[in-house]
């Protein structure tokens, strides 16, 4: 099992909601600011129409005799005629004093000669907008303040300003959608090469490790290249324990050829006994420890490539026929005969290189503990699961040991005069594990062991 | 047989040869690849054997050479590496067959035989001895025209005697030819291969004494 590490929230998440929270920000801004600055515009719209009606007012008042004389100019409530009828007030004063009008029309201090004042205020239980102006009259020794108010609803204007706020909100909504859609776009524009890289990486095989090629983006280079350097190491230090273990073995078994060779021809030139037995247990010394070395070597290869397991499609039938070709010289040295029962062709998803050796290991015990002129019958079966059985006419597997002999370094008791580093079993157990399988002993009725390596 | 050995090892190469030639056959000692290279362009060879490491270059190169100029020689690799993987690439560059160091005598015998069987098509070397025929590579006795297949223990025995006939060998050098060191068999088993000879024989003008307190003879009448 892979661990994955521990995941701290999703990149392409984080972009996507900084990019939509961003933008939804933004359209409340827009809406916002357009909506006051239209206010603005169509309240100063108003306003200098108000203004402009005081200012008429105020322009057609005369002093006559002592008395105030207003001609209204038709001009000046005319220019406030609006689409939606809005009702218009206005009062006028003199010197603080009501002179006509509606009285209770709130009265601005409007200064003199500075133009007219404006606010709001709820008159008869409206929303009006009011414009207060006023001037000095002198004359006949008369000195007078005119003060005049003018409002207006301000229906009109709020329809003109609800029109101009739905469109600004349909705006801001639209822009929104856009900015969703191009947060959804650009986080994969930004994301695809790590997802290319991804997969460039998960395709390669267990033991592919050259270094990534193909062009990224520059914020991904250094992470590229950190890879490319652990990848390299890793490549490293992985053909340097295959060479070591290569060397090892050539280092080890060399000297023993030698000491072997020498120990034979010793043998051939001695005569008593005793030191025939001394020089023949010797050679099998030699015999074991160069299987041993040469087995724990093998299982060192083994444990790393079962955790990386360079699947591919095997012809189980195939390759179980070609062992036994490459085995059948060491079988006839023995008089033992090998009988495969292979059927048609037996395809099966395996790592080539463990399975031979799982299965090579298997014949080699059995051809191992098989008696002179025997034969060993192998099996392999298609349903219902690929499976494989080796079977000999030696005298099985001790009943009470069956379930340790798997163990690593563990031997039967019966194998006392057969070399062999109790590792073959562990490594047939180990392989049939890794490709999902499993590795069962069991003892014929006949007699004779029978190992089974299913898939 | 002629034999070419490729073997860096001196006292490795020294009883490699000593054993095949003890077997009847003819070998050459080659300790670099510059030399077998030299050898396969002058002489004939049957079989070759074929160290991986060697001090001026790979066994490997020797073989790609080898395979390079179509001699269809069948090659042998003794390696003294274990990995499969090894082997296989071995395989794949046309050796016909490995063995790994060290080796028993008698399983380089079995597997020269194999490859042997497997090349040399028609061809085989008969022996003959007076009106018995022997093919050491099919493992085939032919008596008064008659065809026996022989077990491999048979096969190595009759090989010995008729290799040198007239000479007494001792029941210890025979177990040595036949057994090999794994094997943990007395001394005696040797009667039972020498009684099931001796009924091949029957009829014919080849017969093998016993000499008490020596050993066996091949006689021919």
């Amino acid at each position: 099992m892979i661990e994955v590490g521990q995941i701290s929230g999703s990149l392409r998440k984080r972009l996507i909601i900084t990019l939509i929270g961003g933008g939804a920000v933004l359209a409340v801004l827009i809406y916002l600011i357009v909506r006051t600055y239209a206010t603005q515009i169509a309240q100063q719209g108003q306003d200098s129409i108000l203004g402009a009606s005081v200012t008429s007012i105020l322009d057609a008042a005369n002093l006559r005799k002592g008395d105030i004389e207003i001609d209204f100019p038709y001009a000046s409530f005319s220019m406030l005629k609006t689409a939606s009828d809005d009702r218009i007030f206005y009062a006028i004063y003199q010197d603080d004093k009501f002179l006509s009008g509606y009285e209770r029309l709130a009265k601005m201090n409007p200064k003199t000669g500075t133009g007219s004042t404006f606010g709001n205020t709820i008159f008869k239980g409206a929303n009006v907008r009011l414009a207060s102006a006023s001037r000095t009259l002198v004359g006949e020794g008369l000195r007078t303040e005119l003060s005049i108010t003018v409002a207006q609803t301000r229906d009109s204007l709020n329809g003109t300003l609800n029109r101009i706020g739905q469109n600004v909100a349909l705006f801001g909504a639209g822009f929104f959608l856009l900015v969703i859609i191009l947060a959804f776009w650009a986080t994969s524009a930004a994301i695809a090469p790590l997802a290319r890289l991804t997969s460039s990486i998960t395709r390669r095989g267990p033991h592919d490790l050259s270094p990534v090629i193909s062009p990224v983006p520059r914020e991904m280079a250094p992470l590229v290249f950190s890879l490319n350097k652990l990848m390299g190491r890793l490549d490293q230090s992985l053909t340097r324990s295959e060479d070591f273990i290569a060397e090892a073995a050539h280092r080890v078994r060399t000297p023993l050829a030698t000491v072997r060779s020498y120990a034979e021809a010793m043998l051939q030139r001695v005569e008593k006994e005793e030191n025939r037995r001394a020089m023949r247990s010797m050679i099998r010394a030699v015999d074991e420890s160069s299987r041993a070395a040469g087995q724990l070597l093998d299982h060192a290869m083994i444990t790393f490539r079962v955790d990386n397991l360079d699947r591919r499609t095997v012809n189980l039938s195939e390759l179980v026929t070609d062992l036994v070709i490459r085995l059948t010289p060491i079988a006839e040295m023995r008089d033992v005969q090998i009988k495969l029962e292979a059927g048609e062709a037996i395809q099966v998803s395996a790592d080539v290189i463990l399975i031979q050796n799982a299965i090579r290991n298997l014949i080699d015990n059995a051809l191992k503990y098989a008696p002179q002129e025997s034969v060993v019958d192998i099996v392999i079966v298609a349903n219902p699961r690929p499976e494989i059985s080796i079977k000999d006419e030696g005298t099985g597997f001790p009943n009470e040991e069956m379930h340790i002999l798997a163990n690593r370094f563990e031997r039967g008791s019966n194998s006392e005069s057969i070399t062999g580093s109790g590792l073959g079993l562990t490594i047939a157990q180990d392989v049939a594990e890794a490709h999902g399988g499993r590795l069962s002993l069991s003892n014929q009725v006949k007699g004779g062991a029978c190992v089974t390596f299913s898939f | 047989m002629k034999f070419l050995l490729v073997e860096d090892n001196q006292e490795l190469a020294r009883a490699i040869c000593y054993r095949i030639e003890s077997d009847g056959h003819v070998i050459d000692h080659a300790p670099k690849i510059r030399d077998a290279l030299v050898f396969v362009e002058v002489g004939e060879y049957d079989l070759i054997l074929l160290d991986v490491m060697l001090p001026d270059g790979d066994g490997r190169d020797f073989l790609r050479q080898h395979r390079a100029k179509n001699r269809a020689t069948p090659v042998i690799v003794l390696t003294a590496r274990s990995q499969v993987s090894d082997r296989i690439s071995l395989l794949d560059l046309g050796a016909d067959d490995y063995i790994t160091k060290p080796f028993d005598h008698a399983e380089l015998d079995a597997r020269c035989r194999a490859v042997l069987r497997r090349k040399s098509g028609t061809a085989q070397p008969i022996k003959k001895l007076g009106d018995v025929a022997f093919n050491p590579i099919a493992g085939i006795l032919t008596v008064s025209n008659i065809d026996v297949t022989l077990r491999n223990k048979e096969l190595r025995l009759i090989e010995t005697f008729m290799n040198a006939p007239g000479q007494i060998f001792s029941k210890q050098k025979l177990f040595d030819r036949l057994f090999s060191y794994s094997d943990d068999v007395s001394e005696n088993a040797i009667e039972v291969y020498v009684g099931r000879l001796r009924k091949h024989l029957v009829g014919s003008q080849l017969r093998i004494s016993t000499h008490r307190g020596l050993g066996y003879r091949l006689d021919h009448d």
